[in-house]
């Protein structure tokens, strides 16, 4: 099978599939659209792959480890890599100068069978670079899916098969006329037109039709409508070569998109690896863990879209979260806590894309569905209005989570006052962990946060603030930390009134 | 020996001029009828429901076909015949239009054969089939003798033979730019599998068809003709065997056989129109007819436009009866706005006409009346100019009705005088019911007037009933109860929440 097969080991990848519906929250949440630009370097189509292939989150481990083996290729090897993504697109590019497409298939068969020879013959040189590349590379590569790409090139795109398919592209001008078979159908209506080989080599076939009884007519010059019936019956008798010759060339077409589409990813990878080498930034293959286990340790792990815009190193947090479902991060305003639950979901993110991650380690069990619910700051003036809105998309997670999930919530169900916010927080947070959904939350909420009791499976980290009040950006295991705001104007309103009291008496 | 006809009507012929009946766009039967005519334009149904029976005898002859038909085995037989009969006529239409006399006779050929096979296959399937109802006992008697005519026999023969014959031939056309040849053919091979299995290898899944269909034609140009020309010259004894057959064939269709695909429509239609329904677990039933007896019932009865329209939809049709015993003749229906009584009363109507068709009618049980007329009398939504107009307009379409009334007659009055003051529509309709009551004609009233549910031992009070718990719920069933009026206003108070439970609820 002529399948390229380098983002999964067993399929294409589906370009028409939807993205994810929570993909939107995704790109906003996580400022996935930095990652991307970064990776595609100005190429739109670099970014659409990246964008797909990102957001479509991968969920066996081995598929993962296949793309990392590939990946780990490609930075061994970029230029042999891009030299094979450039024969897609050279490719494309002569398709677009030589105005090459398969004519639509209402077309009629004539105009179907030789734009399909054009592009086929357009396409006999490329495959043969990429059959030389793959004779020549196929020992330098080690992953799975770069071998048996190679194997597959060197199957099935041997010499002796290109010449035939040559002599084909050449036969079906039908230098000598169409030959066709044909029945007394219904109603004495010609039918069953066949396309038929000349018998004998060569020229002798067209003596012996000489030879046998025949009758001939030539239609008259004029004879327009003659003309138009005795193409279409031509047309009859090549519709199948001409289905056969235009689906060969929608196949190689597919077979070069596909194989354009797939290298783009890791050509983005490569590209990203490149930038953040240059900043110094590290990065690791990360391990990942069955989906039922909860594991999340890492080290050095840095929000990479702050780090691209920053075109800087940026600080990196270690947690030690093996065996907790529920992590409460609190901390001062401007502390780092987004950045800090965005730079977890960019690595789940990479690490089920089979990337490298950006941390100096990183391990972290599969989840079913990566999902955000960031605080957004529109609509200031309707309060109730944000509430309802915040329940509304909470509501549309639900809909979409499933056990081994995990969901992301910065600052959720602030909207309203306190009391409500935790409440309604407390029971939404607390069925997802007994659904089996992980939950990193950021939050203000107090009551909240210290309503749930120290248990195992909790792990309280808390933003750095300095005792001078400076701001370290570093996120550490802590509790929460009681504002004395409320308790302090009690006090001072309250001590007044008593003095004045005492005053009185 | 002849066969007059499976719809079995007496006195002639069937009016095929008259047109719909005045009450069947009241009764929402112009649905019913289009819906069940739509899929068969061809056989022009339309007028055979133009006619009702008065005679239980003829309805019963109808029945009988219907039961008959209700078996899939002899319904599917009937329709493969009616299939094979409609291609016949279409390539008989067809071979008007054509220009070369080759052409023309090879589709003349066609049709005999596709004739041939539809009565011998017909013939086949009727002789073993467990027939009961009298019309169909004695189309297959016919069937059984025209088959073995001599006409038949020879017809059949020679059309396989002539076929046989032209459809061995095979040729080869070599099509250069501007010039074809035509010979015999010569054992050539294939070539497009070549290409096909040259090409397989590239497969990679599915992708698109440039499989460029060429539609069957009917019409053959000069080049083609010149072309069958060439093979004729090549191969002239099964071409001059066409022309014999053609020659002796011309006319071979018959009458009867004819006018059997044509009316057996009737009943096919029906059957195939009320199927989704039957699947769905609605019940239809073959009614006890009379033309004396006014005591009619119904058991699970419906409304089959709206069950028609709701074909697709989960929501369930509520089955009513009805039942006038002695001298009941006039169901008055009140109670429930949107609770089902026009709905109600359409299939009073409805099961009425269906019966009098001979077919089986939307209900688990029935024994109706075969009526002289329907009237029926709906509010015209339309009809708001000023009040004094319209009640002029009711008021005379009603003496219309009563003046070409009849004992005989079915009335279906729906909501009339809405637009009057309570104390005229009183006045007016106790005097309607009054003479409907000295006509003695069966009928129903939907109206907003309790007082006429129980003016005499003739007329029956049912009501639109409500959910005791939840009052707002529309049940939907119409049943046999006193007219009190308390069901609507309750069901509109909590409407608007104003009942003693919620007025509490929400002040406290």
């Amino acid at each position: 099978m002529m399948k390229v097969f380098l983002l999964y080991p067993d399929r294409d990848v589906d370009l028409s599939g939807e993205l994810p519906p929570n993909a939107a929250d995704l790109i906003q949440d996580l400022a996935l659209n930095t990652l991307f630009e970064a990776m595609a370097q100005g190429d739109r189509f670099l970014f659409e792959v990246v964008r797909r292939v990102v957001l479509s989150s991968l969920h066996e481990g081995d598929t993962i480890s296949y793309r990392q083996e590939i990946l780990k290729d490609c930075l061994k090897h970029p230029d042999v890599v891009r030299q094979i993504y450039n024969i897609p697109l050279e490719f494309l590019e002569r398709k677009h100068s030589r105005w090459l497409w398969v004519s639509s298939r209402h077309s009629s068969p004539a105009s179907i069978l030789s734009s399909a020879r054009e592009l086929l013959a357009a396409s006999l040189d490329l495959l043969r670079r990429l059959q030389q590349i793959a004779e020549e590379y196929a020992g330098a590569f080690e992953s799975r899916g770069f071998r048996r790409f190679f194997a597959m090139i060197q199957q099935e795109l041997c010499d002796e098969y290109l010449t035939t398919v040559e002599r084909h592209i050449e036969a079906l001008q039908f230098p000598r006329g169409v030959l066709l078979s044909a029945q007394v159908g219904k109603g004495n209506e010609g039918a069953n037109y066949i396309l038929c080989k000349p018998n004998g080599a060569g020229q002798k076939w067209l003596r012996r039709v000489f030879a046998s009884k025949s009758y001939a007519y030539s239609l008259h010059p004029r004879d327009d409508a003659g003309a138009r019936v005795l193409g279409e019956l031509r047309d009859k008798g090549i519709a199948r070569a001409a289905n056969a010759t235009a689906q060969a060339a929608d196949h190689i077409e597919s077979f070069l998109n596909v194989l354009r589409w797939e290298l783009a990813f890791y050509l983005g990878c490569m590209n990203l690896y490149e930038q953040l080498e240059l900043l110094g930034e590290p990065l690791t293959f990360p391990q990942s863990a069955f989906a039922d286990e909860r594991r999340f340790s890492c080290t050095g792990l840095y929000d990479i879209s702050l780090a691209l815009t920053m075109k800087q190193k940026v600080v990196g947090n270690d947690v030690a979260a093996d065996g907790k479902e529920l992590v409460i991060i609190t901390g001062p305003n401007q502390g780092g806590k987004t950045t800090f639950l965005r730079s977890i979901g960019l690595a789940q993110l990479m690490l089920q894309a089979g990337m490298f991650v950006p941390a100096e380690s990183f391990s972290a069990n599969l989840c079913s569905g990566l999902f955000t619910h960031f605080k957004r700051e529109e609509d200031k003036t309707m309060k109730r209005g944000q509430f309802e809105e915040e329940l509304k998309r909470m509501s549309a997670i639900v809909d979409l989570v499933r056990p081994t999930g995990l969901i992301l919530l910065n600052e959720s169900f602030a909207s309203t006052n306190e009391r409500e916010g935790s409440e309604i927080a407390r029971q939404i947070v607390s069925a997802l962990l007994e659904r089996g959904i992980r939950v990193f939350y950021v939050t203000h909420l107090y009551e909240l946060a210290s309503g749930f009791q120290e248990e195992e499976s909790i792990l309280f980290l808390r933003a750095e603030r300095l005792p001078d009040g400076r701001r370290t950006f570093k996120v550490r295991e802590g509790k929460p930390l009681e504002t004395s705001y409320g308790v302090d104007l009690y006090s001072r309103i309250f001590a007044a009134e008593g003095c004045m009291v005492e005053g009185c008496s | 020996m002849t066969f007059r006809s499976i719809l079995g009507v007496q006195n002639g012929d069937q009016d095929e001029t008259s047109g719909w009946p005045d009450f069947f766009a009241d009764l929402n039967l112009d649905q019913v009828i289009e819906a069940i005519t739509a899929p068969k334009q061809e056989y022009r149904l339309a007028p055979f429901f133009w006619t009702t029976l008065r005679d239980p005898e003829a309805v019963r002859y109808r029945q009988q076909v219907m039961q008959d038909l209700e078996n899939e085995t002899l319904l599917a037989y009937i329709k493969a015949f009616a299939e094979k009969m409609s291609v016949v006529r279409r390539y008989l239409a067809m071979v008007e239009k054509l220009y070369f006399d080759r052409h023309k006779k090879g589709w003349v050929l066609e049709a005999a054969l596709v004739y041939v096979d539809a009565v011998t296959a017909l013939h086949h399937n009727l002789a073993h089939a467990p027939l009961k109802a009298q019309g169909l006992l004695s189309f297959r008697e016919w069937l059984d003798r025209y088959v073995q005519s001599q006409a038949f026999q020879s017809l059949a023969a020679e059309s396989r033979q002539v076929k046989q014959a032209l459809s061995e031939l095979k040729y080869s056309v070599v099509i250069e730019s501007n010039r074809f040849r035509v010979k015999r053919y010569e054992g050539e091979t294939d070539y497009s599998i070549d290409v096909e299995e040259t090409f397989a290898r590239f497969r990679q899944g599915e992708v698109e068809s440039y499989l460029v269909k060429f539609p069957e034609r009917s019409g053959m140009s000069h080049v083609e003709a010149k072309i069958l020309e060439f093979v004729a010259r090549l191969y002239p004894e099964p071409f001059a065997a066409l022309d014999r057959f053609c020659a002796d064939h011309s006319h071979f269709l018959d009458e009867t056989v004819q006018s059997f695909d044509r009316e057996i429509q009737f009943y096919v239609a029906y059957l195939d129109f009320i199927a989704d329904l039957k699947r769905k677990g609605l019940p239809f039933c073959y009614p006890q007819v009379s033309a004396t007896d006014k005591e009619v019932y119904v058991r699970d009865g419906f409304d089959l436009a709206l069950a028609h329209s709701m074909r697709y939809s989960d929501g369930a049709i509520v089955l009513n009866d009805f039942d006038l015993e002695g001298p009941e003749r006039l169901i008055v229906v009140t109670g429930a706005n949107q609770g089902g009584k026009t709905t109600f009363a359409r299939m009073f109507g409805q099961l009425h006409y269906l019966a009098s068709l001979g077919y089986p009618v939307p209900g688990r049980e029935a024994r109706l009346f075969l009526f002289d007329h329907i009237f029926t009398h709906f509010e015209r939504v339309e009809d708001i100019r000023n009040l004094h107009g319209k009640l002029e307009d009711d008021l005379i379409r009603i003496y219309d009705m009563l003046s070409r009334a009849a004992p005989d007659s079915v009335f279906v009055l729906n909501e009339i005088f809405t637009s009057t003051t309570l104390r005229d529509a009183l006045f007016l309709s106790r005097e309607i019911v009054a003479r409907l009551m000295d006509l003695d004609a069966l009928g129903v009233w939907v109206t907003f007037l309790d007082e006429l549910a129980s003016l005499s031992e003739k007329t029956v009070s049912m009501v639109a009933a409500v959910n005791p718990q939840d009052p707002a719920v529309r049940t939907f069933k119409i049943v046999r109860k006193h007219a009190d009026g308390l069901a609507y206003a309750f069901s509109l108070a909590q409407k608007h929440r104003l009942t003693y439970e919620q007025i509490k609820e929400r002040i406290s």
